[in-house]
């Protein structure tokens, strides 16, 4: 276990950023959201969630997968740069975590997506364990310990410092970049911390959330219960809940006509949005009430289904904090729980 | 409350009203949601309190298409919203039974300066309490009702409805602010500091459309940022110029409609203070047209749709600046 002074943290990012590009949550116009460090950018590490979840690091809102140019009556056709370099995501949440773990079954099996695999190739994750975890948390539920991320290095502030350990290879290649900034510390201080995030956890409203009744059945048992057009009536088919979420990954392909040519470009799609999967024959969801209804059985019941019974929600609470209508899936879940009793 | 609650089942049982559009209680007390209901069992989960900011006037175009009226409660806010929505021929008045709801201002959770916060007391309605007490998972906290109250109540166009049918409850006075100081504090800005200023606060954009599909105003069939006939449907900002045009275009359409209703910076993830483009219009149309409040008179004409021969002249904006 190793340790530096909180107000040592900005010849941390130096020497991180030196070599590295570095992401890490940054306060903009009264927000924190996950950004590029740079010397004046204001780093906020006290707030617990970001609000989009940092996974523009490895699946970014909007991307160009390839260009069109029109040159000397011919077409030229340039590819996207595929994440050539390292990068560090520091500060990413335990939840957060997870969900890249999501995005993994999807862009790393088969066809791997080449721009996720070399993003995360190059990727080095610095989790951030929860000193104060939000009501609107329910990690637990799904397995996840705020108290001990995964990721290539852990850190948890204590007082006045930030404590650092490595897991992995790339954890230590990072740790021995940054060595003589860190010194030795005692591990048994880390452990009180993650005694006391734990019982803080326990006391969360939604820690003992029950999934009974989701999983891949849901597809079936839960498809046309009536609940649904009792919970979809307040939504406003934006897609707050789709951007914030650390799992979503539909996308849409899109072309910009450059006036000589066209940008293929592919941004983050949304399944609240009356043009999502938009077929030459029409739309396969016409309603808000199946859109509604396609979003919690995605997380639910389809992707456990295909995923050996892991869920696409990792508890992280954006959606309950970020719902313009306060809607969100513990109300989904709770809303299923009552209806079986 | 009760009040309330007494009369949609008066009206529900008498069938003078097929459905209530009103507010449900959530999971906690912060988490209300707009919600129609159908029957009296139903209306048990009922509750208006100090976190039933959400206007319910743009519900009422789907509930204009039901069968029978719908009962919908406004506070006077809403009832401007309404107002427009009927010039605009896109609710039934006839399909609308409204009870105008007294206010004390309502509230934003986020603008209780408390972290795991698991219940706030002193929210109730009629009885709000002048501090709320808040509980959170590091201790209790005091905070003044005021303080975490909706920007939009600040600036609070006042107690009366335009438009109901009849009226339950007393609304209190929250105006403790000037209108249209920070457009006027934008005003005297440089333009590179207005640049600065806006591009800090649009960079933020995740164009999750919430301030668009919460609005009013914006009541299109289809939105020509999602129609994919033409080029300008976008679900995400390709360029920083795009970023900004979304909410310049979209200030533009409502312009002249808009009511402050303030439910586009009450909804956006990202705090961003989207009424300051639409109060920029209004300050204009007001200097430039005289006093306009939209919704206030469904009668007066708008005065960006009306022609007259005293109107300034299109070249006042380059001098104007």
């Amino acid at each position: 276990m190793l340790k530096i002074k909180k107000t040592d943290l900005s010849a941390l990012f130096a020497k991180i950023a030196e070599s590295n590009e570095l992401y890490l949550p940054v306060k903009t116009a009264g927000k924190t959201n996950f950004a590029a460090w740079t010397p004046a950018a204001e780093v906020d590490l006290d707030t617990l969630k970001t609000v989009k979840s940092p996974k523009d690091a490895f699946f970014p809102q909007s991307e160009g997968l390839y260009s069109c140019d029109r040159e000397d009556g011919k077409i030229k056709i340039t590819a996207g740069k595929l994440q050539d370099a390292p990068f560090v995501v520091f500060g990413i949440r335990a939840c957060d975590v997870r969900g890249i773990e999501v995005l993994d079954r999807v862009f790393l099996s088969e066809p791997v997506d080449t721009y996720y695999a070399a993003r995360r190739e190059h990727g080095i994750l610095v989790s951030y364990a929860c000193g104060m975890p939000e009501t609107s948390c329910f990690c637990k539920v799904f397995g996840i310990d705020a108290a001990a991320p995964a990721g290539d290095v852990v850190i948890w502030t204590v007082g006045e410092e930030l404590y650092w350990e490595a897991k992995t290879e790339k954890g230590q290649k990072l740790t021995a970049l940054v060595a003589d900034l860190l010194t030795d510390a005692d591990g048994a201080v880390v452990e009180a911390e993650q005694e006391k995030i734990r019982a803080i956890i326990d006391r969360l409203p939604n820690s003992d959330l029950s999934l009974e009744g989701w999983g891949a059945e849901a597809a079936k048992t839960r498809f046309d219960s009536p609940v649904w057009e009792q919970l979809y009536k307040p939504c406003l088919a934006c897609g707050t809940c789709t951007f914030v979420c650390p799992t979503c990954q539909c996308y849409d392909i899109k072309d910009y006509d450059t006036g000589n040519g066209v940008k293929r470009y592919r941004c983050w799609d949304s399944c609240m949005y009356s043009d999502f999967t938009m077929m030459a024959h029409g739309n396969n969801r016409t309603s808000q009430l199946q859109r509604f209804r396609q979003r919690f059985l995605h997380k639910l019941a389809y992707f456990p289904a295909n995923n050996e019974g892991v869920f696409s929600c990792v508890g992280c609470g954006r959606c309950v904090d970020k719902c313009p209508s306060k809607l969100n899936i513990v109300k989904v879940i709770k809303a299923f729980g009552k209806e079986d009793a | 409350m009760q009040r309330l609650i007494d009369r949609a089942k008066e009206l529900l049982g008498s069938g003078e009203v097929a459905r209530v559009l009103g507010w449900r209680k959530g999971e906690n007390s912060w988490d209300v949601e707009p919600a129609f209901f159908a029957s009296a069992e139903e209306l048990d989960g009922f509750v208006y309190d100090g976190f039933c900011g959400a206007n319910l006037s743009k519900y009422m175009i789907e509930a204009s298409k039901l069968e029978g009226k719908t009962l919908v409660f406004l506070k006077p806010c809403d009832t401007y919203s309404f107002n427009q929505l009927i010039k605009e021929h896109r609710v039934d008045r006839d399909k609308a039974y409204i009870v105008g709801v007294g206010c004390k201002g309502k509230l934003k959770i986020e603008n209780i300066p408390a972290k795991g916060i698991l219940s706030v007391e002193g929210a109730g309605y009629p009885d709000a309490a002048e501090m709320l007490t808040v509980k959170t998972l590091y201790g209790d906290v005091q905070v003044a009702y005021k303080d975490a109250m909706l920007e939009r109540c600040h600036v609070c166009k006042g107690k009366d409805h335009m438009i109901f049918d009849e009226q339950i409850g007393e609304s209190a006075d929250t105006l403790d602010g000037d209108r249209f100081a920070q457009v006027a504090a934008i005003e005297a800005m440089s333009p590179e500091e207005k640049f600065a200023f806006f591009q800090a606060e649009l960079s933020k954009c995740i164009r999750c459309n919430a301030c668009r599909n919460v609005c009013p105003a914006c009541s299109c069939r289809k939105c020509v940022f999602d129609s994919n006939k033409f080029d300008s449907a976008q679900k995400a900002n390709t360029t920083s110029f795009e970023e900004k045009m979304f909410h310049i275009i979209r200030a533009f359409h409502v312009a002249g409609r808009c009511t402050d209703c303030g439910e586009c910076s009450r909804v956006c993830p990202q705090g961003i203070p989207l009424h300051l483009f639409n109060r920029k219009f209004i300050k204009d149309i007001n200097e430039l047209y005289g006093e306009f409040q939209a919704g206030a008179d469904i009668d007066a004409r708008g005065p960006l749709t009306d022609f007259r021969q005293d109107d300034c002249e299109p070249s006042i904006v380059g001098k104007r600046g």
